[in-house]
């Protein structure tokens, strides 16, 4: 076991340095020098040389490589040249959104698909599962920015139960917080909780066939009660697998959502870095989801390596 | 099922058919604009209503299935072309230094969030069509490296394709006459769902912007128009999405349709 993680630990600082090589030269090649950009067509060229030089941009790329990812070592993200605040604290801030938006959105996901992939596996090939099934062909179907439209459309313009975008902010309350979350919540979790359930169905539609599943009707379990004893549970791996991968999609794919509901999430920040070339955001930004997807990845097979000795021969 | 095929196969024919017409025949010039006629909703002049320009919403619709067509075919014929090849050698290798590099470049690419790197590349190659299909392309190549190695592996493992080893075939030689042929189904399969997951990629790249510029009409953009109209006018955000919804809706049950028609071992299994 201990051979395996130190396996996995290496191939994951690899991935993040060759990641973060990737990211950065990719960046910097990107058309457009943020001081000029910042200064404006008019600009006289000494004005841009002296910000260059105050935005550190006159160092050569590979010393700029090395201290963006030292700093980042230290937690140090570097200060972002449009706000000239450091970019760990609008990270920070802007997580104070994202964060919360992408476990509600899972756990409405969750919420949604498991009686649903569970009742569906139980009543396979009838009616019920059909429904359920077609339900999710729909739901994967569904793009989530247009269904935020037909959200807003319904709940927020014609019923007026909820905003139609912006953030209250935490400091109004707890509630307030969440009743401006949940639109774009049910938004995300729709497409989610659609996949999710035929996960979870097809994974207990392969438990239901093993030979332990006969056992446990043979010595008189009902249908239902070898279903939740002992289907459930062992399906979990792969549905926690999916799971993980989920949450770090919610993360960064609310970036649409966000724009639909003018959110200040993560999306939002990268999305403007973007366009104002505020490249150190987008570079510190970037990186940070790209750790979050490996770090989940790499906690995920080390779980399953713990649970399951055969997966520590793989790989 | 056969029932999937067909409905399936009726609903991306119909779309298909909605955008090669279109290259000959629209109801209603898809430029034109019509400030007086704005925001009609659906009628017998204007099937599926005007927006916020007067402009005819089915000329667009179908000139829009057009752009996604075009986005999402090249973006898959971009993942195919480099990720089967990747994937071919990966398997033949097995376990060899260039196995662990396709494989480990793979997960790469898998760890990037892919909506976060398809805005970039949009943002620093321009906003435009080519670049959106550069942007879902790469994302794709990792995806058909994926599933043509997994199938090849299994493939080398029998007795046909020792044959053709005893009998002094080339690795690269078994893997394209061989192995290849036997794991074309599943492809097919595949890129009817990367085909669907790149025309829902397309729509959100031109949603926000960075897809198609106009005055090419693109369903995405149609929605992004209808954002601050939708409460005036909501069949201007209806329509866009029940087409993009219905195309999406029927790729993914030709897969699924395809892949019980070609695979008859699963067709037992999951019945």
């Amino acid at each position: 076991m201990l051979r395996y993680s130190l396996k996995r630990l290496i191939s994951l600082v690899l991935s993040l340095a060759v990641a973060s090589l990737v990211i950065f030269f990719v960046i910097e090649i990107a058309p457009g020098d943020p001081a000029s950009f910042m200064l404006g067509l008019n600009a006289q060229p000494d004005t841009v040389a002296a910000l260059r030089s105050e935005l550190g941009l006159d160092v050569p790329k590979i010393e700029r490589y090395l201290s963006w990812v030292g700093g980042m070592l230290h937690g140090d993200f570097g200060t972002s040249y449009t706000y000239r605040t450091p970019v760990a604290q609008m990270v920070a801030d802007r997580l104070w959104v994202s964060l919360p938006l992408a476990l509600y959105a899972l756990g409405l996901s969750t919420l949604i698909a498991f009686p649903a992939g569970i009742y569906a596996a139980a009543r396979r090939g009838k009616p019920g599962d059909m429904a359920v099934m077609g339900a999710t062909q729909l739901g994967v179907a569904i793009p989530n920015f247009w269904f935020a439209m037909m959200l807003v459309l319904v709940f927020a313009i014609n019923l007026r139960w909820f905003g139609a975008g912006g953030f209250a902010g935490w400091d109004k309350g707890f509630w307030a917080g969440i009743h401006s979350l949940t639109l774009p919540a049910i938004a995300l979790a729709l497409p989610q909780a659609a996949i999710l359930a035929r996960v979870m169905r097809s994974a207990l539609l392969d438990i239901l066939g093993e030979d332990f599943m006969r056992t446990a009707r043979a010595k008189g379990l009902s249908r239902r009660q070898a279903l939740w004893r002992h289907a459930v549970r062992n399906a979990m791996i792969p549905v926690l697998t999916i799971i993980g991968l989920q949450f770090s999609f919610l993360l960064a794919g609310a970036i649409i959502i966000e724009q639909v509901f003018y959110l200040p999430g993560l999306g939002r920040l990268v999305f403007q870095a973007i366009s104002a070339r505020d490249l150190i955001v987008v570079e510190s930004v970037v990186m940070l989801l790209v750790f979050a997807v490996i770090a989940v990845n790499f906690l995920v097979d080390l779980a399953y390596a713990a649970v399951d000795p055969r997966l520590r021969q793989r790989t | 099922m056969k029932r999937n095929l067909i409905l399936g196969g009726l609903l991306s024919s119909l779309v298909v058919l909605a955008a090669l017409i279109s290259f000959v025949w629209t109801p209603y010039d898809v430029a034109a604009m019509d400030i007086p006629a704005k925001l009609r909703p659906p009628s017998m002049t204007h099937w599926f209503g005007t927006d916020h320009f007067g402009r005819d919403m089915f000329s667009m619709i179908m000139v829009g299935a057009r752009t996604s067509i075009a986005v999402a075919l090249v973006a898959v014929g971009i993942g195919m072309a480099l990720g089967i090849p990747l994937g071919l050698m990966a398997a033949a290798r097995k376990d060899s230094w260039l196995d662990e590099l396709i494989m480990r470049g793979n997960d790469l690419v898998f760890a990037f969030p892919s909506l976060v790197i398809a805005i970039l590349i949009t943002a620093i190659l321009g906003p435009g069509a080519v670049n959106a299909i550069i942007a879902i392309g790469i994302f794709n190549i990792p995806v058909f490296a994926r599933i043509t190695r997994g199938a090849a592996l299994s493939l080398w493992e029998r007795e046909f394709i020792m044959a053709a080893r005893v009998a002094g075939k080339s690795q690269a030689r078994i893997s394209f006459e061989h192995i290849l042929p036997n794991v074309l189904n599943l492809l097919i399969v595949q890129g009817t769902i990367q085909f669907s997951l790149g025309i829902l990629a397309e729509a959100g790249l031109s949603y926000v912007g960075l897809g198609a510029q106009p005055p090419v009409p693109s369903w995405g953009r149609m929605l992004a128009d209808a954002q601050t109209m939708v409460s005036l006018a909501p069949h201007m955000a209806l329509i866009p999405g029940l087409a993009i919804v219905l195309t999406v809706l029927g790729l993914n049950l030709l897969g699924d349709g395809l892949r019980d028609l070609l695979d008859p071992k699963l067709r037992v299994r999951r019945s």
